[in-house]
């Protein structure tokens, strides 16, 4: 190496070592249900409740949540027009297409999903109630990896 | 004249990643600061913001659901929690939390949202003024 890169390396690596980490898809998990998270998504759509993964619903769900965003489950989750396309391709391309994902949901909630009830059959309905965890939808007050899409039930803690 | 030996270590993948780090920190277009987006509002609304008229604001009861201080917390300058998915929301008044009030697009967006959610239309200049304005007297 040339003495000029040299006395450049160690102020360098200085540098890069404190730059602050984006997380851009880092922490997701080995199979975080097979998608690396788009870091817009995590970000939009991980603000008021964890990213809930794209497989877990099919295409045509996710198109009717991304087309009625200022009515998003009882309250306005708008965004602007280029961020909505975007997030909508994405989500489009990486929805679920397994057989167990076929069926859209009412309301398009995943947690009405008739796997998502079987899944959930022994939890019991008072655990739904606790004040830690409010909705079937906050999935990380009991999976706690949840949102680095890492739902393995043997993970699960139902707090008290 | 022998040849100089490759160095071992990866002088031009190092450069690069340190400059893609230090991307990351160049500042965007949006970035401001809390009294730069209050005077911003001000501006707009052609009036002195009102501290008092932003903390009724924030905490009174609109006819609707939620108030501000449902998800924030009356007095904002604890971590707050989703009312719906209970989510933990970080503490709002800047004071308590230097990422709030630096960034104009995502003020306007979450302004947008809870607005039309909590008084049932968008704020108005001189609302987030107001507001911005009272949370900005929260100190330690």
């Amino acid at each position: 190496m040339t003495l000029f890169r040299r006395r450049l390396l160690a102020p360098l690596l200085a540098i890069a070592a404190a730059a602050p980490v984006h997380p851009a898809g880092a922490g997701d998990g080995p199979r975080a249900l097979g998608t690396a998270m788009l870091p817009a998504y995590r970000q939009e759509c991980g603000a008021c409740h964890i990213p809930y993964p794209p497989a877990m619903l099919p295409p045509a769900s996710w198109q009717r949540v991304m087309s009625d965003l200022p009515r998003h489950y009882g309250t306005d989750a708008s965004l602007d027009a280029p961020t909505v396309a975007a997030l909508s391709n994405w989500l489009g391309a990486n929805a679920g297409t397994s057989k167990r994902v076929r069926e859209e949901p009412p309301q398009d909630r995943i947690t009405r999903s008739a796997w998502f009830v079987r899944k959930h059959d022994e939890v019991p309905a008072t655990a739904w109630k606790l004040p830690a965890v409010k909705s079937p939808a906050n999935c990380v007050a009991c999976h706690v990896q949840a949102d680095r899409g890492d739902f393995n039930e043997h993970l699960v803690r139902i707090p008290r | 004249m022998t040849r100089p030996t490759r160095s071992r270590i990866p002088f031009i993948p190092i450069a690069a990643a340190t400059l893609f780090a230090v991307a990351g920190l160049v500042p965007k277009a949006d970035a401001a600061t809390p009294a730069e987006i209050l005077s911003g509002y001000s501006a707009q609304a052609g009036s002195t913001p009102s501290p008092a008229r932003g903390e009724q604001l924030f905490t009174a009861g609109h006819g609707r659901e939620w108030r501000c201080a449902s998800c924030h917390g009356a007095v904002p300058t604890q971590p707050g929690k989703h009312a719906a998915t209970g989510k933990p929301i970080g503490p709002l008044a800047p004071a308590f939390n230097p990422e709030r009030f630096s960034d104009s697009a995502k003020v306007e967006k979450w302004f947008r949202r809870n607005c039309r959610d909590v008084v049932g239309r968008e704020c108005s200049a001189g609302e987030k003024a107001d507001v911005l304005s009272w949370l900005m007297t929260l100190q330690r």
